[in-house]
This record gives structure tokens, sequence and C-alpha cells, in this order.
């Protein structure tokens, strides 16, 4: 069921419009993350749903009722903002309280209630503190803690790991979906990260310029990003131009590469003869052979002109006959953990059959 | 301090003579006419030479007399009133002025400073002339057919304390105006999110939050409200007197010297332990941040 959804909705500022006829539908209890670029929107969508904003157009609808013209202040959901806005004024306990007290909950309860949420955030001994006096990732607590106390219908988290160190953010990721699961509310979060994206979401949409690149799981998002922008936004992917030369049975299709070469590719798209299209494949997905003299492997003749060390892989960047240069990262493995390229070694570049992902290159409409 | 400040300047001659230029100005033109104010409030008063051995306390002891009572409580009166007109008026205005665009502001400030650039004397003068029986304000309002016959403006506690907004407000709103500065726009949108009504956000979060500025802004209106003497000659009657007038009877009619230097002595004193409670509370504010939301619930 869905508990959020936005049609077709609108926004301009100063004539400049930042989202244009926008839909989307998040599920009761998921963990939704809207990725994307700075200055795509995504925080525009998150502060219309709070009622910070008013859509210019479109409708939103909390749990099938319409909330658009519904002042923040009465919105059933709550916001941990990216600079986490704790009133320096009061205390940890103030801070979390701050909402149950505006609801008028009785006092007792309240006691209860964000002693409660400052456990679930182990914050429960910094009840007295000022937010002067706590660390960036303390505070972050604090923020989650006062938007969950007042358990809302969702949760809006802006860019809120942004400000913190790697390792804690690594940290603060793991605890928020854990927090997530145990309270079941749903959670709707907004990151340029897409690392963060894929790890804590259990569907991620991808804006550009205003606009729903795709929705999907984050395998799906992957794996089979929709078209060019997503394939490129979300981690590392080569991409290679062809035609489709004839279709063949079982979803696969014969392609003349432009650099030369024709391959069999499947795709769950439907292309026409002569079509343009890209074969998109991630750098772990590409198989490197060292030829031997004499033999000619299948795949594309190149050489190596970087290698990186990074630990559990091997990053190399090889450039083809063509010009055109691919990324490659093959994970060490246990009998040959030295195994390592010299520069401007020559190697075959190629991949399974099937690993493939084929995108038309016209737009595509999203699903 | 002095050795720090030396330590950042680049030059130390340089820096040495320009902290002795500012000392010696400081003390030939401060230090100096408080002490001699001080030493006179402790001598006899005398109508020829104004102030004779031996030392006496009775200049201090006459300022329990009632009569001086009633003048102070008067004065503190007018002061009070006045500061909390500005306050009243000033708050918004600085709230507004933080919120517009930097054109606009700088607009609205520069038409509050402009005034600022004619003596307050003169505009005082300019004030009793509109607040006159027969000035612009009695015409402009019986034009209007709201009255048929003038009000009698001037020389009330009115004419004073309008007198004294008047030439204070831009004091009372500037250090507003940084307070608001200060106040991150996206607390409030936090208090929102959280349930909190426009009432609340204003008690609850701007009002805590821009404390500082109030405090400031009171003690900058208050202190000089009690010592604007002319403000009162001019507008006010036999009985609207400021702690100023006093004083400047003291000197300039009276011819008791003593007992003048030690109404200023009081006055300097009172300036004092405000300032002092000032610095404690803006202290209390930076440490946690805020006052106790207890006290302003």
């Amino acid at each position: 069921m869905s508990v959020i959804q936005l049609s077709k909705v609108s926004k301009r500022f100063g004539g400049q419009e930042v989202l244009s006829a926008l839909s989307l539908s998040v599920r009761q209890g998921e963990f939704f993350t809207i990725l994307g670029p700075s200055g795509c929107g995504k925080t525009t969508v998150l502060r219309l749903i709070a009622g910070f904003e008013q859509p210019d157009e479109g409708h939103i609808k909390l749990e099938q009722t319409e909330i658009s013209k519904t002042r923040a202040e009465f919105r059933p959901v709550n916001t941990v903002f990216q600079s986490y806005a704790l009133f320096p004024h009061m205390n940890v306990f103030e801070n979390v309280a701050f909402g149950l007290k505006m609801a008028k909950v009785p006092k007792a309860e309240i006691r209860g209630r964000v002693e409660e949420a400052l456990a679930m955030v182990q914050l429960k001994d910094f009840s007295d503190r000022r937010p002067d006096q706590l660390s960036g990732g303390q505070k972050q607590r604090v923020a989650i803690a006062r938007a969950v106390v007042n358990k809302p219908k969702v949760l809006l988290l802006d860019e809120c790991l942004s400000a913190l160190d790697y390792k804690l953010r690594r940290q603060m990721q793991i605890e928020l979906k854990q927090l997530q699961r145990q309270l079941g509310i749903t959670f709707i979060y907004v990151t340029h990260d897409q690392e963060e994206a894929l790890s804590m979401s259990d569907r991620v949409l991808v804006m550009h310029k205003g606009s729903v690149q795709q929705i999907g799981t984050p395998r799906e998002i992957y794996e089979a990003p929709s078209n060019l922008f997503v394939a490129q936004f979300i981690g590392e992917i080569n991409v290679f131009e062809g035609l489709v030369e004839a279709e063949l049975p079982d979803y696969s299709y014969r392609v003349r590469l432009a650099h030369g070469g024709v391959r069999e590719v499947r795709s769950d798209f439907r292309f026409a003869q002569g079509e343009a299209v890209h074969i998109l494949l991630r750098p772990e997905d590409l198989r490197i052979h060292y030829p031997r003299t004499g033999e000619s492997p299948p795949g594309f003749q190149g050489k190596v002109i970087e290698r990186n060390y990074t630990g559990k892989t091997l990053d190399s960047l090889i450039q083809l006959e063509s010009g055109q240069q691919l990324r490659a990262s093959e994970f060490f493995d246990e009998n040959d953990p030295d195994f390592d390229y010299r520069i401007n070694e020559s190697v075959w570049v190629d991949w399974v059959h099937g690993w493939e992902h084929v995108i038309p290159q016209r737009p595509t409409e999203h699903a | 301090m002095l050795r720090t400040a030396c330590v950042h300047l680049r030059s130390p001659l340089f820096s040495r003579t320009l902290i002795a230029i500012t000392l010696s100005w400081l003390g030939i033109f401060v230090l100096t006419p408080h002490l001699l104010v001080m030493m006179t409030s402790v001598l006899t008063p005398d109508t020829t030479n104004f102030a004779v051995w031996p030392l006496t306390f009775e200049a201090y002891t006459r300022l329990w007399e009632p009569l001086y009572a009633t003048v102070f409580l008067d004065s503190l009166y007018l002061s009070v009133t006045a500061t909390l007109f500005c306050l009243l008026l000033g708050y918004p205005f600085a709230y507004l002025l933080s919120r517009l665009g930097p054109v606009w502001r700088n607009v609205l400030l520069f038409l509050m400073i402009v005034p600022f650039w004619t003596n307050s004397l003169i505009r005082t003068y300019a004030l009793k002339l509109l607040m006159g029986n027969r000035g612009l304000f009695n015409d402009l309002l019986m034009g209007l057919g709201l009255i048929d016959s003038p009000i009698q403006m001037l020389y009330s506690g009115f004419a004073v304390t309008f007198g004294l907004v008047y030439i204070l407000f831009p004091f009372m709103v500037l250090p507003l105006i940084s307070s608001f500065d200060n106040l991150d726009k996206t607390l409030l949108e936090a208090a929102r999110d959280l349930g909190a009504s426009a009432a609340q956000r204003f008690w609850r979060i701007i009002v805590p939050l821009t404390m500082p500025g109030i405090i400031a802004g009171c003690l900058i209106v208050f202190l000089p409200a009690m010592g604007m003497f002319y403000v009162a000659d001019l507008l006010g009657g036999a009985r609207n007197l400021l702690l100023g007038n006093l004083i400047k009877n003291q000197f300039l009619v009276m011819r008791d010297w003593p007992f003048g230097s030690a109404l200023s002595v009081t006055l300097i004193l009172m300036m004092f332990l405000m300032l002092a409670v000032y610095a404690r509370a803006n202290r209390r504010i930076q440490r946690k941040g805020g006052l106790d939301d207890a006290n302003f619930a």
C-alpha cells in the first residue's frame, strides 16, 4: 500500500522549473531513497512532502488523503535536517521532547517516550547535554530521536549523513537501516551518494533535472539502468556504441560495434533493425586475458595504461586499439594473490555472453 | 590583552604609539572627569567655590530623602516606558529587516540612520514644534476631523516618552537585527515540522534565541534614557523629570556640585550593575546557547 503518493507535481522557483510533472509512490514501511546530483530537485521533493513548499501543480497524498494544502505543522511526517537543526537553547531531552510537548502529550508519557527514543539511539546518558556539547554523530542521533519520538507516518531524511566522516557515516548507515526495520516507519532518504543509496534502500529513485530517471530496487538500478544517465551516475560503467544488425531468437540481437567487431547480445528491450544501442558493462563484468603468442582470444585487443591497487580489487584502465578507454575491476583470487599488470602490457578484453546490459540510444520512458 | 595586541601588530613602535594615544585619551577625557566627579561627591557644597573641604558623605545621605525617591521613580517610569515602546516597535521592525532582501534592508536602515546626522537636541526642538497646540500633529488631527480642539500634547509624560522613543529607537533596532541575522531559519522549519504553531515558534524559538539582542537593546536604550535631560526639559512638564534633569539642576541651578556629583555616581553605578547583569546573562546564553526554556514558556 502506498503511504506517500506524488502525482504530476511541478514546482518552479522564480520561473525556473525545479520539478516537472514528477510522480512517485512510496510504499508503507519501505526505505525509499531519492538519489541524484546536487540541484536535481531531490531536496525540493522532500520539502514538498514535509510541507515547507507548496506544489505549483499536482497532488500529494498521504494514505489517500490530499495533503498539499495542509500546513507543515499539521502533517504527520517528521524531518531530519541536513544541518540537524537542533534547538541550541534546549538540552537533548528538551529537544527530543519538543514535538510531544507541542502535541500536548501528558508530561509523564513524554518522559517515558523521550527516554525510550534516546535509548534507541544510544544516548541515554546525554539528556542534560546542550547541542554544542555533542559530536557530529551524537547530534545526528538526537536529530533522529527528535523526529522518530513523534511516531511519524513517514520520516524524511535530508542528506543527513553527509556531514559525518567516512567511518562514522558507514556506521550510521547500518544503524539507520536497523532503526528503520525496528520501527517499521517509512523512511524517505535523500542523498547524492550512490553507494549509500544502494546499501540502505529497499527502492531507489534516480532523479536528474527535476524528473524521474528510474525507480527500482538497488539491484535493478545497478544491473539494469534504464538509461545512460542512470548507468553513469550509479557506479562506473563502460559504454560501447553499436547498431542492431539482426534480431535473433531468445531476446538476442546481433550488434555491430562502432569500433569494429560484431557481438551477440541479450536485452529486455525490444529493438528494430538498424537501431542505435548502448552496450553497458560494469568494470567487474569485464574479463581480461593475457594473449599467448600467436593466439587470438575473443574480444578486443588493448593495452593497460593504468593500474590501481585498492585492497580487494585490482582496477585497471585499458585502452583499446580504437582509442576507447575501459575500466576493469578484478578481484584477487586465492591462486594468484600477487597478480598484477605491467603498464603497456597487451591484453584482450571480453565479457561473458549475457552479462551485458543493452539499452536504446533514443530517450526512454521510465517504468 | 595589551601584550597579545602588540604581538599581532607588525611594528611594535607603531602599535605602542597607537595604544599610548588611546590610553592617554581615555585617561584625560574619561578617567579624570570620573575621578573628579567621584571626589566632588564627597566634598562640602559651597555657593562661591562650588565644593570645599571637609570630606562628608552628606550628599549620599540626602539621596534617601523621599523627594528624590519620587524623582527617581518618575524618571525610572519614563525610561522603562520608553524602553518598552522601543522594544515593541523595534522587535517587529528588526524581524522585518532581517527577512527583507539586501536592497530593501539597506534602504530602510539608511532611512533610520539619516536623522542621526542631525543633532538630537535640534530634533527635539523640531518635535516640540510638531507637538505644539498649533503644531503639525494637531493640525493634521483637526484637519481629518478626528478632534475639534487641539490636544495638549507637550509638557506631559507622553511627550517625554515619545521624544525618548524617537531618539533612541535605532539603538534598540541595531542589536536586534544582528540577533535576528544569527537566528538559523531552519530552526523555525524544524519547530514547524515538530508541530509548533506560529505563536509557539515565536515564544519558544524566536524570543529565547534573540534574547541577547533584546537585553542589549534594552540596556542601550534604558541607560541613556535616564540621562536625556534636554528631552524632559523641552517636552516635559514640571513633574516629568529624568535623573539627568535632577543632576543638571544641581549643577546649574542649585549650585550644589557635591549632590549633583553624588547623583551622577549613583547613575554610573546603576549602569555598571546592569552591564554586569548583562554580561552574566550573555555568558549564560553563550554557554547554554540560550536562556532556560522555563523562563519564557
